[in-house]
């Protein structure tokens, strides 16, 4: 099951790169087409922030991610690189964990 | 980090510096590629899973998709749906480049895989300059292709080592990945109000549909703001 998505997933991102250098140029000139590129990737990583961080399967629920994702913010305003945004998350909500302050 | 904004900064960059742009730009996605490696590991992939997909897919954003949709639960189809969407991009980066580059046979299949974020953008950076630009190109990606792979290894095997990744607040940084992700394309307010309403649309869904659908169901929401913001003009 794991393995399929993998599988399948990559060859499907592989032919959209692919693809790309066969389609005629006046595509990009459709301003249509631009904007929906363009805000894609922002709705759906949007999404994934707010169900990685709330979700439980099905069910919605406030725990440490929510701190971690909160200090992981405040890193990007302080202009961290990738990595550091990441740890920072990580540790935050280890700390309140092992703390007892958070679940 | 000085080099990459000379190279970019002149159209007719030297090969030196468009090589050490490449370097350093390598490295910073290979520091990306260890969250990412362990970040898969710790959502229930194999190590060996973590590493195809940093082989094969090579889109940072798709891969990151693709491991937190399965690992919350939302099944193959919309981890894999939700992956293609995301990689939807690099085909237009394709269709910009397709005419700087000019490549035939074997090496555009190998320049395929080479088309992300990080190629593309150093790359059209170069436009006036055609040699510069495909040497940016191909250094850019080779770069980050190489390092990205040894950073998934690591992290990978780093995560699969720990016993528990709650206690070490690894599924913490999963959402961390993807606000680091998201940040830099929050540029105006249409895309910030396309941010909150994809976040909202995905939890209110969230009770109410399988884990990996509301995710789906948010970029309805690119849809509705593409065609608003047309209407607008």
């Amino acid at each position: 099951m794991i393995w399929a998505a993998v599988l399948l997933g990559s060859l499907g991102t592989y032919v959209e790169k692919l693809v790309g250098f066969f389609l005629p140029r006046s595509l990009l000139e459709r301003a249509a087409v631009r904007r929906v590129a363009g805000l894609l990737p922002v709705a759906l990583l949007a999404a994934l922030v707010a169900v990685q961080t709330f979700a439980v399967g099905q069910t919605l629920v406030v725990d440490a991610r929510l701190a971690g994702l909160l200090a992981a913010i405040v890193a990007l305003l302080l202009r961290a690189p990738f990595i550091v945004v990441v740890l920072v998350a990580a540790v935050v909500a280890a700390v309140l964990r092992a703390a007892g302050l958070a679940t | 980090m000085a080099d990459e904004r000379d190279a970019q900064g002149s159209a007719a960059a030297t090969p030196r510096s468009v090589h050490a742009t490449a370097l350093s730009i390598g490295l910073a996605t290979g520091a990306y590629g260890l969250s990412f490696g362990a970040i898969a590991v710790a959502s229930g992939l194999s190590a060996w899973q973590a590493q195809s997909l940093s082989i094969l897919m090579f889109t940072g954003a798709s891969q990151f998709a693709l491991v937190g949709v399965l690992g919350a639960g939302g099944g193959a189809v919309a981890a894999v749906l939700t992956a293609w969407l995301l990689g939807a991009r690099n085909g237009l980066y394709a269709l910009s480049l397709a005419p700087i580059l000019q490549l035939r046979g074997w090496r555009r299949l190998v320049g395929a895989q080479l088309t992300i974020d990080e190629s593309a953008a150093t790359a059209l950076t170069h436009t006036s300059h055609a040699v510069t630009a495909r040497r940016a190109f191909w250094s850019t990606g080779l770069s980050v292709y190489v390092l990205w792979n040894i950073g998934t290894a690591a992290g990978a095997l780093g995560a699969a080592a720990l016993d528990d990744p709650a206690t070490l607040g690894l599924d913490a940084a999963i959402p961390a990945g993807f606000v680091a992700l998201l940040w830099p394309r929050l540029v105006d307010r249409t895309t910030r109000a396309v941010a909150v309403a994809g976040a909202a649309v995905a939890l209110l869904l969230t009770p109410v549909l399988r884990p990996g659908l509301p995710v789906l169901a948010a970029g309805l929401v690119a849809l509705v703001a593409a065609w608003l913001t047309g209407r607008s003009r």
